[in-house]
């Protein structure tokens, strides 16, 4: 009952911080919002071939990539933020409770999750002003497809922040994660299928790729099914398994970290 | 080495200082009890609990206000004690109670549901007090409690701790390289310098053990007159600090003339003749032969300096 106390006060924490930072949720709005409108028109009127699917405009078609970039970009930034409670000295308050470092990652975790995927559901608020087409069963749907995807980036960086001493290396890990994870996920242009064998091997063993796949599947629905990458109950296998893993990588990290 | 082979027993309820210069080991002591670091040898208890093997059960005896700020600046104060409350399993039912009678306490009651970034320095640390005593603890740890602080607010903390230890019957462990901090707080004090207790007594018996007054003199003829009162009087330690003569004496009062008559006889000036009854810092220097710096603040990296400067 301490430790489950332990955990909810701490989910309750983060929810609160992110609830009360009004410019980062402010800011959320635009970057989505530069994705679909500038990006998504611009080049769907480029591209006159090659990547379309009939009946679905290209700003449709990035529309759950954008909410998987989201995820992304939130996650990894939430999970540094323990560098952040580090340097405010906070941390020490938490790390020497009498609660195990099992449920205080968790507690951490899930509430660092909670904030991003608000700002998923921000994307899906942003996409209904846009006109892009999806039903309400498809965004229930994709709920549960958005925790998961989150828990395992959350985790990443929490054990990356684990492991770095400053915010200064943020910038690194925009270079060396988020874009990378986020160019080779599909989230843009299709990558696995691709007959670039490197581009299309870094896909498959890139976890955003099944999120972004079981967003599309979900979203898009008919569309999207001859181009799926696996059946939707896969993709949720291998994110599932991939959550499993972190889950214990960010618990390690916790254990030793002082 | 650290903290190198330390024997110390602190009496249940007293308050203990531990004082030394930066770097003499307090914080990593503290640390050691507080179950943060691994000792690479040795034991100690704490509420009868061993520090390695019972971690969780010494985590749940005590309370402990660290050096550096450790709140959360973006909840409200309550939402702070709220948080700790959970996170030391105290009662949902109690909770309530006891954070309205601790903001009392600490006198923040009327600022409870402020953002704790709207506090000024000294009530940041005054709530950190009163929520290291939110879950009962039997033992409170005290690290620097004043360290940054203007001489009003430390003076405030400092009946705070009193009173507290008073309400509550706790043990207080205190770390400081204050002398008056030291001096003002302590039932008993251990002097600590490179890892070791080099002295550990009430701050009297301390005191005591110089077996003597200190006389302060000015003078231009400072090393004729040293040498002069060396042969004619008993000194039991001389030092020259910024240019003043410093000598211990068993009896300042008489001896104080007996140095004009010298001074006199041969012909030597003396601006100015003071005396002192001995303080810590001359029980640090007779002990470790140099003195505790007061105004040697630690150097504070990142926004740890940054929080410092706030509270400054």
């Amino acid at each position: 009952m301490t430790e489950l106390r332990g955990f909810y006060t701490l989910w309750l924490r983060e929810v609160k911080r992110y609830l009360r930072d009004r410019t980062r949720i402010v800011s959320s709005f635009v970057q989505p919002l530069l994705w679909l409108v500038v990006f998504g028109t611009g080049i769907g009127a480029a591209l006159r071939s090659g990547f379309q699917i009939t009946g679905v405009t290209y700003q449709q078609l990035i529309f759950p990539g954008i909410v998987a970039q989201t995820l992304l970009f939130t996650a990894m930034f939430m999970g540094i933020s323990v560098i952040w409670d580090r340097d405010f000295g906070f941390l020490k308050e938490i790390l020497v409770a009498p609660i195990s470092r099992f449920s205080l990652f968790l507690g951490k975790m899930f509430g660092d999750s909670t904030d991003a995927i608000i700002q998923g559901v921000i994307v899906f608020g942003i996409a209904l002003l846009l006109g892009i087409n999806f039903t309400l069963i498809a965004f229930l749907e994709c709920l549960p497809i958005m925790l998961l995807i989150t828990i395992g980036l959350v985790s990443v960086g929490l054990v990356i922040a684990s492991f770095i001493g400053s915010l200064e290396s943020f910038g690194a890990i925009q270079s060396f994660i988020n874009l990378p994870l986020f160019f080779l996920s599909g989230a843009l242009f299709p990558v696995v299928g691709s007959n670039i064998v490197w581009l299309n091997t870094a896909a498959r063993v890139n976890p955003l790729t099944y999120g972004v796949d079981a967003l599309k599947t979900v979203i898009l629905g008919a569309a999207y099914a001859p181009y799926q990458i696996q059946p939707l109950l896969v993709d949720i296998g291998i994110i599932g398994a991939f959550d499993l893993v972190m889950i214990g990588l960010g618990t390690w990290a916790f254990t030793r970290m002082k | 080495m650290a903290v190198d082979n330390l024997d110390i027993v602190v009496e249940s309820g007293e308050i203990f200082g531990l004082l030394g210069p930066n770097g003499a080991g307090k914080t990593t002591m503290i640390s050691m009890l507080c179950t943060m670091l691994k000792p690479t040898s040795g034991s100690a208890k704490v509420n009868g609990f061993d520090i390695v093997k019972e971690a969780t059960q010494v985590r749940k005896s005590i309370g402990i206000v660290f050096q550096d700020p450790s709140i959360d600046d973006r909840l409200t104060g309550r939402e702070n004690l709220y948080m700790h409350a959970n996170l030391y399993g105290v009662p949902p039912g109690e909770q309530r109670e006891r954070i309205d009678r601790i903001l009392k306490l600490v006198e923040l009651e009327d600022r409870g549901n402020d953002l704790m970034r709207t506090y000024s320095g000294g009530m940041r640390r005054r709530l950190e007090l009163g929520r290291g005593l939110l879950h009962y603890p039997k033992v409170l740890f005290l690290d620097e409690p004043t360290v940054g602080l203007d001489p009003q607010t430390r003076d405030h903390i400092w009946t705070y701790i009193r009173e507290l230890k008073k309400a509550h019957d706790i043990t207080i462990v205190l770390t400081t390289h204050y002398m008056d901090e030291a001096d003002r707080l302590s039932d008993r004090i251990g002097i600590m310098d490179h890892g070791k207790i080099i002295a550990l007594n009430t701050p009297q018996k301390l005191k005591d053990t110089l077996e003597g007054d200190v006389i302060m003199i000015k003078s231009p003829n400072l090393d004729t007159l040293t040498a002069l009162m060396a042969a004619n009087l008993e000194l039991t330690k001389t030092r020259i600090v910024d240019n003043t003569l410093e000598v211990t004496v068993r009896q300042g009062k008489t001896v104080m003339p007996r140095i004009m008559e010298i001074a006199i006889r041969h012909n030597l000036v003396i601006d100015s003749i003071s005396l002192r009854e001995p303080n810590l810092e001359d029980v640090f220097l007779h002990y470790t032969g140099k003195m505790i710096r007061a105004d040697s603040g630690r150097e504070l990296h990142g926004f740890s300096a940054i929080q410092r400067r706030k509270i400054k």
